[in-house]
């Protein structure tokens, strides 16, 4: 019977696509009564909907298809240091978001362990989170610039800066809340603190730690279109922004399904360790 | 600068004309201009030769006697036998070899910052020996601190921003300079197409208008504009700073009522259908400036070789876009999306003057946008009296001293004296803003002259 849930859930997804791409094809067919009749050497200057004395509309579904068909037949190319296939486009972000969300990874779990290691410290350091956590990665992005002074570090102080919260809110609180019995039956058998941290507190809170990774991979994936749409030069932010100074929607549209893939990717292979570090109360 | 020197009736000197008649020698030059050798090397071969034979025959009267005894090949012959004229040209040609090779330069994908661009595909750079990458980048801000924090070596900036950035309005101050205007003209005032009615400026109480950003030939000209109307332009309208390429999406979305703004973007909303042109720049003040490329003050002292091979190539692509035959071909070097990421007719329509309104009509202008170096002191005169008017500068300033030091105009004439093309002078300059005049040597009175202001 699971089976057979799975499989109508999957029909009522294509299903639910279907529909969607029908709506949206019928609102985007091009209307054929045109306006009135422009002068021809007008309309040779003019992109086809402004002859018609109209905006020019949305790409249809079959124009976002042949865009994503032309961009997954050549995703490596390379014509000039401003224009690179959206493969090596994609490369970059992922190297920049992995590196700023590695750096926070070895920043925020042993600081998390310690602080969750003592409430006190936890209560003291808890306002200053809660002020920074929330902050939006564009707001940083001034800062980072004047400060650091180089762009690429700058990025990637963004991801790093918007990724370290949530690892170590739940660290913090993995570390914070681990059984007191499990605590104590180890100082009954006399483990020494180490001992106690990796083979007791360490797994224990495994589970939290890795919900807290889960958390920063998706906010270092959100931030890092951000940071590239405002710093440009590489990256798939940078890629939307390009196609957006040419009004290409069919070309934002194929990065936005790339995005989202990819976020996808990334979250399910978090959530693939999540699997490996969980253990049954 | 580009006479012959083998010919006896060159005059070498500085003296009033070299053919005696009673007229300056810039007529004359003028109306021998034909004489003039056509292509760059030709031009630059001659300025070696007239520093050679000046150096052989400082008295210029026994260089004339002495051609005239023996004829110009003969003592072309006999001087290149003693000194290596060919080596001398070619070293010329050269200049000292760049300290630094590899060059990165910033541009915003406008067609302002066209030299700067196509010197990229069309080889300016690689001609003075430079290995030059353009960046595309996102807004003014972000390359003012790019360029600030030394990762561009040269960039692409809004005229008045090397002065801003000198005088530390808006960042601190660090000594900035711009040897070189890109170009003049070529912006224009778009507007929603909903707007078609509301032609004067009368009627544009309450609009919200967008500039690429507070320190912008932009924000001065369509303040200026509304002002002259009566309009108070921090009271009547708003104007909101927004990066170029989001001006169409924005006036698509309804967002803003219009902009000023720079091209490709008023043509593009044109083409999309979304504004129609309201008015060229060109209109309000024919011949201002817009773009600029700029250097950092430190980078043109610690590498002077680099900077004179930069600044040629830059007075090079300049000299080419300023031809009104190159400019078809420059608009399809310069569409990819690699550099403008446009379509190419809508680049053409800027370039060429020929260009649709968006109300119907084919107008043509071949002067919309034009391209012209020579960094005149009294444009940075002018915008430093804008930005007292509108209150960005609330200290007293020396303008003319400021000017001197951003404006590199000595530098830009003697690089295009070296490279066989005249410098205009450097007092000459008139400047006339929507019929008024405006007189340099008396920056506060004409400050004073206008009835709004913030001041």
């Amino acid at each position: 019977m699971k089976a057979s849930l799975g499989m109508r859930a999957g029909l009522l997804s294509v299903l639910i696509f279907a529909v969607i791409v029908g709506i949206w094809h019928v609102a985007t067919l091009p209307t054929a009564a045109s306006g009135p009749a422009v002068d021809p050497e007008y309309a040779k200057l003019v992109g086809a909907a402004a002859a018609t004395g109209s905006k020019s509309a949305m790409p249809t579904p079959a124009d976002i298809g042949a865009t994503i068909w032309k961009h997954l037949a050549d995703p490596f190319y390379v014509r000039g240091s401003n224009d690179k296939g959206i493969g090596i486009q994609l490369a970059y972000s992922l190297g920049r978001v992995l590196l700023g969300f590695g750096l926070a990874a070895l920043f925020a779990i042993p600081l998390g362990f310690l602080i969750g290691m003592s409430p006190l410290v936890y209560r003291a350091l808890d306002p200053f989170i809660q002020i920074l956590k929330p902050v939006s990665p564009l707001a940083w992005m001034p800062l980072a610039l004047y400060t650091i002074k180089d762009s690429a570090i700058s990025s990637i102080f963004v991801i790093f800066i918007c990724s370290v919260w949530p690892m170590l809110i739940n660290t913090a609180f993995g570390v914070g809340s681990v059984r007191k019995e499990w605590l104590n039956v180890a100082r009954t058998l006399e483990v020494g603190p180490f001992r106690t941290a990796f083979k007791v507190i360490l797994p224990a809170a495994a589970p939290t730690i890795m919900t807290g990774m889960r958390i920063s991979v998706g906010i270092a994936w959100l931030v890092i279109v951000a940071a590239e749409m405002l710093v440009g030069g590489t990256g798939i932010g940078y890629f939307v922004w390009n196609e957006w100074n040419n009004l290409s929607i069919a070309n934002i549209v194929t990065a936005i399904l790339l995005i989202g893939l990819v976020g996808l990717l990334l979250d399910q292979g978090l959530a693939y360790l999540a699997r490996l570090v969980t253990y049954p109360e | 600068m580009f006479k012959d020197p083998f010919d006896p009736k060159t005059l070498l000197g500085r003296r009033p004309c070299s053919c005696g008649g009673n007229h300056a020698q810039r007529d004359h030059d003028r109306l021998s201009a034909a004489a003039v050798p056509a292509g760059e090397e030709d031009r630059w071969n001659r300025v070696v030769d007239a520093a050679v034979l000046r150096a052989v025959f400082p008295v210029d009267a026994q260089r004339r006697q002495f051609l005239k005894t023996v004829g110009a090949a003969t003592a072309m012959a006999a001087i290149s036998s003693v000194l290596p004229l060919g080596a001398a040209r070619e070293a010329f040609a050269q200049g000292g070899a760049p300290e630094k090779k590899d060059l990165k330069v910033g541009f915003i994908p406008i067609t302002c910052a066209t030299p700067i661009i196509m010197a990229h595909p069309m080889g300016f750079y690689s001609k003075q020996g430079l290995n030059v990458e353009v960046v595309k980048t996102a807004g003014w801000a972000v390359i003012r601190d790019k360029s600030l924090a030394k990762e561009y070596d040269a960039s692409h900036m809004l005229s008045p921003m090397p002065i801003a950035i000198s005088l530390g309005v808006g960042s601190n101050p660090v000594p900035w300079t711009m040897p070189a205007i890109e170009n003049i003209n070529g912006q224009a005032i778009t507007l929603a197409n909903k707007h078609k009615d509301k032609r004067n400026p009368k009627d544009w109480k309450g609009f919200r208008f967008a500039v690429p950003f507070d320190y912008s030939m932009h924000n001065y000209l369509l303040r200026y504009y509304v002002a002259e109307h009566g309009l108070d332009p921090d009271k009547d309208i708003s104007i909101r700073s927004v990066p170029p390429p989001e001006m169409v999406a924005n006036l698509r979305a309804d967002n803003i009522d219009g902009y000023l703004g720079p091209d490709p973007f008023n043509q593009r909303a044109v083409f999309d259908g979304i504004g129609f042109i309201h008015l060229l720049t060109k209109e309000l003040w024919d011949g201002h400036p817009c773009c600029a490329f700029t250097v950092s003050k430190e980078f043109a002292t610690q590498n002077p070789n680099s900077y004179r091979a930069l600044l040629k190539s830059i007075i090079d692509a300049t000299a080419y876009a300023h031809k009104q035959e190159n400019r078809k071909e420059i608009a399809k070097a310069i569409a990819p999306a690699n550099y403008l990421n446009q379509p190419e007719t809508v680049l053409e329509q800027i370039l060429t003057g020929t260009y649709a309104d968006g109300l119907g009509g084919v107008k043509k202008d071949p002067e919309r946008i034009d391209f012209d170096p020579f960094p005149w002191n009294q444009f940075a005169i002018w915008i430093m009296t804008q930005m007292k008017r509108w209150g960005q500068l609330k200290a007293d300033v020396d303008y003319a001293k400021v000017a001197s030091e951003v404006y590199l105009a000595t530098d830009t004439a003697s690089m295009m004296k070296e490279m066989g093309l005249t410098p205009p002078d450097p007092s000459k300059k008139t400047i006339v803003v929507m019929g008024k005049p405006f007189d340099a040597s008396k920056p506060d009175d004409y400050v004073n002259s206008f009835a709004i202001k913030r001041t």
